[in-house]
C-alpha cells in the first residue's frame, strides 16, 4: 500500500474521509429520476393477468373482449411473445448436474406459481389496461402442487416438471478431512435443526421498466430500474435477436434493489417484446401486491447441523444438511442455487477446524422463484454456525466470547483456507472480538442481565462472528458460462475547462458509488472532489463492466477508477512536462495545479494544459498528441474473492408474557479493508443490519396449503420500522487487501450477514432460565410463546 | 370494430374537473373519479417527487401537506382534494421551509436510494410543527409509518433531532 492513501492531511486527500454524497441533494429536493417517474412520447402501459392457481394447465385463453376495449393496443399471450423471444434456462455450467426448465416471457401451457403473469395487456393508461384484464377469461385445469420441502422430496409424489425424475434441481456435497472420526472421538456434540422462512426485498420503489423499440432504426432502448444494465443489454440482445450495439439499457435512479432487481423477470422480458411488437415505448411498474408475488424471494432453508468439540471446547468438525426450496425453476441468469452453495461453503468460516461435511439439496416447489438477495447464503450459514457455537459454549461451560476467542483463526496466521475450501488472504477475528467486548461493555451488560432476571425481566445478549464474500472474480458467474462481467471499466476525461468526467461501469443504488468514485479520482489526480463528475448506468455511455452487486463496487470499481486516474495523471503530466520543459517525474498535481514535485511550487493549472491541448495544439512540439481521455479496465486477480470479517453483538429484552422482543442496542465491529468514506460505510452497515433484523424478527412470506401468498401487502408483511429498530454502534478494524492498490473490500452485506444470528443467540440467551430454545427464523412472538409452552 | 360494447366504457373514462392550490399556484385538472391524489400529482401535474410505495397508507412515501397537515396522497381520491391547498416536496423545497432538514439529511447521509425521502421530510416537518423538542423516542414513534429499506433509520432520527434542537434554539417553532 502506498502511504499517502491514508494520509488525510495531504491536499485533495479524500480516501478515508466522510464526505456527503454530491448526488443526494437531487433526491432530497424530490428531483430523483426514477424509472417509475418516466414518461415518453407515445408511451403505452402494460398490465398482466396473473394465475390464481399455484399449478395448473392453461386450457384456453379468451382475450376477445379485452382486445375490443377502447384504449387497448395489444393483448399478448405466451405464444405471441414466444414467436419473437428465445427461451432461457437458469442453469450455470459449474453447478454440475443442475437442471431447470426453459422459460418464456409468458407461459405457453402451464402455470407454476400463484401470481405468475399469463397474459399482457398494453393500453393508453395503466387503468385501462387493468380494466381490460377483467375482460379476459382463462380456463385452467388444476394440477397437483407442491408447497413445502417435505412434499417436494417425497418419492412418488407429484412432479413439478413433467418428464423429470424428481423435484431436485441440484445436489452438492463437500467432504473434507475425517468427519466421522472427529464425531466418534468428540467429547461434546451439539446438534440442531433450523428453519429459515422465505422473505423478500420489499424495495420501496417496485420493479419498473420502460422498453422503447424503434423499428426504423432497429434500436431497442430500455430504461430499466436495475443494478446491472450490461447484463440486461446482453440478454435483450441475445433473446430478441437484436445486435448488442443496438440495445441500450439505461439505469437511472432506483428506489432500492439489494440484489432483487438484477434478475430476469418474466414481465420485464415481456415488456421488451411488447414494445417490439408495437414499435412504441411500453411502461410497466409493479404494484405492491405484484411485487410480493413476483419479485424473487430469498432464503427458505431447513438445515440440520451438528458440531463436534473436544473437552476444552475446541471445534473439531461440522456436518451439515441444507434443504432449500426455490420455486418451480431456477432464476436466470444467476440461478437459484448460489444461495445454497454459499450456505454450505460459508459454514464454520471464522473457525480453524478442518473436518467438514455438507450436503445441499435444492428443490423445486410451486412458489415464486427465489434467488440472490443481500448477503446471499450468509445469514443462514452464520446463524447455524453461531448458534451451534453458543450451544457448544453452554455445554462446555465457556462464555460465548471465550469459545470464539479459542476457535477463531488467529489474526497472525494468514493466509488460511476455511474448512470448506475458501481461501482467506487476511482477516482480523481476534481484533474484532476484543473490540466488540470493549464496545459492548460486555461484563456490565451481563451483570445488568443477572440483576434484571431476579426481577423477572429477561434480557438476552448475543454475539455472532462472520465472514463475507466480496470483490468476486470470474469464479462467481463467468466460469459457469454466464455473460456477467467480473471486470469494470472507466473512461476518464480532462475536460477543456480542466474538470474531470468519469464514466464508469459500476452503478449507483444510493449506497454512494458515485461519491466514492469521485473521492478516489480527486484523491489520485490531485483536484477538488467537486471538479469530478461521475456518470454511471448507461450502456451507450459507460464502458462494459460487472456493475454493482456482491459487494464489488468499492473494491473493483474503486480500483478501476484508481488505475484509470493514474493513467490520466501520467498523460496530463507528460503534456505539462513538454510545456514546462521539465521531466514528468519532477511534476505532481495538487489542487488542480501542476506543481514541482519536490517544492510543491505552482507551475501551471491543469485547466491551462487542457486549454492548450484542446485549442492550441499548434503550440505543442510537433508530433505531440495529447491523450486527455483514457479508458482503462480492471479485472480482479489474486484471490478469487476478497473476504471480509467482523462480529456483531446485540442486547434485547423478551417479554415472556407476550412473546414480544424489544431490540435494545446493536453493535458491530467490521473489517472491510480500506475504508474510503467512513460515513457511507457505516450507513451500509446500519442498513444491512436492519434488513437482517427484519428477517430475524418479522419478515416472512406466508403461504397457504394451496400455494397462495397470504400476506402480500405492507400491512400484512411486517418490515422493520423506525420504532422497533435500535441504535447501532459501529467500530472498524482495517485490513486492506494487497490484491489491489486501493485495498478496499466490500461492506454492503456484512450487516445482513450476522444480524439474525446475533438475535437468535440473544433470544436463546434470554430464554435460558426457562430451558426453552428457538431455532427458527423469523422469531415471532408465537414462536417465543410456543418455546415457553405458553401457546 | 366488431364486438364493441358501449357499456364497457361506463364510468372509466369520465372525468371531473378539480381545482387545487398546489405549491402556491392555482391549478385545475381533469381527473377520473377513481384516480388517487398521488396519481394525479405525479401524472397530471408531473410532481414526481411524491412517490407511491404501498398504495395503502402503510409506507409514507406518498405523504404531502394538505391544508397544512401531512396526509397520505395514496389514500385520497383526487376529487376529494378539490379546493385544498397542497404542498409537495417540490413546493416545500422551493419555499425553503425544510431547507434545514434537507441540509441535515444531506450532511448525515440520512438517505440512500431517496425514494422514501420526500415522505420522510414531510413527516419530519409535521412532527416539528407539532412538537418543539421531541425525544429520539418521539421521533421514532412519529416516523413509525415511514418505511425506509436502505438506511436503518438512525441517521434520519439523528438529522431530525439535530434540526429540532437547532430550531428551538433559534427561537421557537412554527
Amino acid at each position: 500500500m502506498s502511504a499517502p492513501l491514508t494520509s488525510l492531511d495531504r491536499p485533495n486527500s479524500y480516501v478515508g474521509r466522510s464526505v456527503p454524497r454530491p448526488n443526494a441533494k437531487r433526491l432530497l429536493a424530490g428531483r430523483g429520476r426514477y424509472i417509475s417517474d418516466l414518461k415518453l412520447p407515445r408511451m403505452l402501459y402494460a398490465a398482466f393477468l396473473r394465475s390464481p392457481h399455484a399449478h395448473a394447465r392453461i386450457v384456453a385463453i379468451n382475450t376477445e373482449e379485452a382486445r375490443a376495449l377502447e384504449g387497448v393496443h395489444l393483448v399478448a399471450t405466451g405464444a405471441d411473445l414466444a414467436k419473437i423471444c428465445t427461451p432461457w434456462i437458469g442453469t450455470l455450467d459449474h453447478f454440475k448436474g443442475m437442471t431447470s426448465t426453459p422459460q418464456w416471457p409468458l407461459p405457453l401451457d402451464r402455470v407454476v406459481w400463484a401470481g405468475q403473469a399469463v397474459v399482457a395487456v398494453v393500453a393508453e393508461s395503466r387503468a385501462i389496461a387493468e380494466d381490460a384484464l377483467e375482460l379476459i377469461a382463462i380456463d385452467y385445469e388444476d394440477l397437483p402442487l407442491i408447497v413445502d420441502i417435505d412434499a417436494a422430496r417425497q418419492a412418488g409424489g407429484p412432479l413439478i416438471n413433467p418428464g423429470s425424475a424428481s423435484n431436485v434441481c441440484f445436489r452438492s456435497q463437500l467432504d473434507n478431512g475425517t468427519v466421522d472420526d472427529a464425531f466418534a472421538n468428540a467429547a461434546h456434540v451439539v446438534e440442531e435443526e433450523f428453519s429459515f422462512g422465505r422473505h423478500t426485498a420489499v424495495t420501496l420503489e417496485p420493479r419498473a421498466i420502460v422498453a422503447d423499440y424503434d423499428p426504423s432504426a432497429g434500436m431497442l432502448t430500455v430504461h430499466h430500474a436495475t443494478q446491472t444494465p450490461y447484463q440486461f443489454q446482453d440478454l435483450y440482445s441475445r433473446h430478441y435477436g437484436i445486435p448488442e450495439a443496438r440495445v441500450r439499457v439505461i439505469a437511472t435512479d432506483i428506489g432500492g434493489s439489494f440484489g432483487m432487481k438484477l434478475h430476469v423477470y418474466h414481465e420485464d422480458m415481456a415488456v421488451v417484446g411488447l414494445s417490439i411488437l408495437l414499435g412504441r415505448p411500453v411502461k410497466y411498474v409493479a404494484d405492491r401486491i405484484e411485487s410480493f408475488i413476483s419479485d424473487i424471494h430469498a432464503r427458505d432453508h431447513r438445515v440440520r447441523a451438528r458440531m463436534a468439540l473436544d473437552a476444552k471446547g475446541e471445534i473439531l468438525a461440522m456436518d451439515v444438511l441444507d434443504l432449500t426450496a426455490i420455486g418451480a425453476f431456477s432464476t436466470y441468469p444467476r440461478t437459484s442455487v448460489v444461495e445454497g452453495n454459499q450456505v454450505i461453503r460459508l459454514m464454520g468460516g471464522p473457525y480453524r477446524f478442518k473436518n467438514y461435511r455438507a450436503t445441499l439439496e435444492v428443490l423445486f416447489q410451486n412458489k415464486v422463484q427465489t434467488s440472490q438477495y443481500r448477503a446471499v447464503g450468509h445469514p443462514i450459514a452464520c446463524a447455524v454456525t453461531e448458534r451451534l457455537v453458543d450451544m457448544a459454549a453452554a455445554k462446555v461451560g465457556l462464555d460465548p466470547f471465550a469459545i470464539r476467542a479459542q476457535n477463531v483463526i488467529a489474526d497472525d496466521s494468514y493466509p488460511q483456507t476455511s474448512p470448506t475450501g475458501y481461501r482467506f488472504e487476511a482477516l482480523s477475528h481476534q481484533a474484532c472480538l476484543k473490540r466488540l467486548h470493549e464496545m459492548m461493555d460486555y461484563d456490565a451488560l451481563r451483570a445488568e442481565q443477572a440483576d434484571l432476571r431476579k426481577r423477572g425481566v429477561y434480557r438476552g445478549i448475543g454475539i455472532a462472528t462472520f465472514i463475507e464474500i466480496t470483490n468476486p472474480g470470474p469464479a462467481f458467474y463467468g466460469v459457469g458460462g454466464a455473460r456477467i462481467s467480473s471486470q469494470d471499466g472507466a473512461t476518464l476525461s480532462l475536460t477543456p475547462s480542466g474538470e474531470v468526467r468519469c464514466l464508469i461501469s459500476v452503478t449507483e443504488q444510493g449506497q454512494g458509488t458515485e461519491a466514492i468514485i469521485s473521492q478516489i479520482v480527486a484523491d489520485q489526480l490531485g483536484i477538488a472532489q467537486d471538479q469530478v463528475k461521475v456518470i454511471t448506468g448507461d450502456t451507450e455511455v459507460t464502458p462494459h463492466g460487472g456493475a454493482t452487486w456482491a459487494c464489488r463496487g468499492a473494491g473493483i470499481g474503486g480500483e478501476t477508477a484508481l488505475q484509470a486516474t493514474r493513467v490520466l495523471k501520467r498523460n496530463i503530466l507528460e503534456i505539462a512536462a513538454l510545456i514546462l520543459q521539465a521531466q514528468p517525474s519532477a511534476l505532481d498535481i495538487i489542487d488542480g495545479q501542476v506543481v514541482d514535485a519536490a517544492t510543491r511550487q505552482h507551475r501551471l493549472p491543469i485547466s491551462e494544459i487542457a486549454r492548450i491541448a484542446y485549442f492550441r495544439s499548434d503550440t505543442l512540439p510537433p508530433g505531440t498528441q495529447p491523450q486527455l481521455t483514457v479508458s482503462h479496465h480492471f479485472a480482479p486477480q489474486g484471490y478469487p474473492f476478497a473476504f471480509t470479517n467482523g462480529i456483531q453483538g446485540c442486547s434485547l429484552e423478551v417479554d415472556v408474557e407476550t412473546g414480544f422482543i424489544k431490540m435494545l442496542k446493536h453493535f458491530i465491529v467490521e473489517d472491510c479493508g480500506r475504508v474510503i468514506n467512513p460515513m457511507l460505510v457505516d450507513e451500509q452497515l446500519r442498513g444491512g443490519i436492519v434488513q437482517g433484523l427484519g428477517a430475524a424478527l418479522f419478515e416472512e412470506c406466508r403461504y397457504s396449503d394451496t400455494g397462495q401468498l397470504m400476506n402480500g401487502s405492507l400491512a400484512d408483511y411486517l418490515v422493520p420500522m423506525p420504532m422497533e429498530m435500535p441504535d447501532i454502534m459501529i467500530a472498524h478494524v482495517e485490513t486492506p487487501t494487497a490484491d489491489t492498490e486501493l485495498g478496499a473490500k466490500g461492506v454492503g452485506e456484512a450487516g445482513t450477514a450476522a444480524a439474525s444470528a446475533c438475535v437468535l443467540n440473544a433470544v436463546n440467551d434470554a430464554l435460558t432460565p426457562f430451558d426453552a430454545t428457538i431455532s427458527s427464523i423469523p422469531i415471532t412472538p408465537i414462536k417465543v410463546l410456543t418455546a415457553l409452552k405458553r401457546f | 370494430m366488431s364486438g364493441f360494447d358501449e357499456s364497457m366504457l361506463d364510468g372509466a373514462d369520465e372525468t371531473v374537473r378539480v381545482r387545487f392550490v398546489v405549491n402556491g399556484r392555482r391549478v385545475a385538472c381533469e381527473v377520473a373519479p377513481r384516480e388517487t391524489l398521488v396519481d394525479c400529482l405525479r401524472n397530471a401535474l408531473e410532481l414526481t417527487g411524491t412517490h407511491a410505495g404501498c398504495e395503502m397508507g402503510a409506507c409514507g412515501a406518498c405523504l404531502v401537506q394538505l391544508d397544512g397537515r401531512a396526509v397520505h396522497s395514496c389514500l385520497m381520491f383526487a376529487v376529494q382534494a378539490d379546493g385544498a391547498e397542497i404542498n409537495t416536496i417540490e413546493g416545500l423545497t422551493e419555499s425553503g421551509v425544510i431547507a434545514d432538514l434537507q441540509a441535515e439529511f444531506h450532511r448525515r447521509n440520512a438517505l440512500q436510494c431517496g425514494f422514501c425521502t420526500p415522505g420522510m421530510l414531510v413527516n419530519a416537518q409535521e412532527l416539528l410543527s407539532q412538537v418543539a423538542r421531541p425525544s429520539r423516542e418521539d421521533i421514532r414513534d412519529a416516523l413509525s409509518g415511514n418505511y425506509c429499506r436502505c438506511t436503518g433509520y438512525e441517521a434520519i432520527v439523528d438529522a431530525i433531532d439535530a434540526v429540532a434542537k437547532a430550531r428551538s434554539e433559534a427561537g421557537g417553532t412554527t
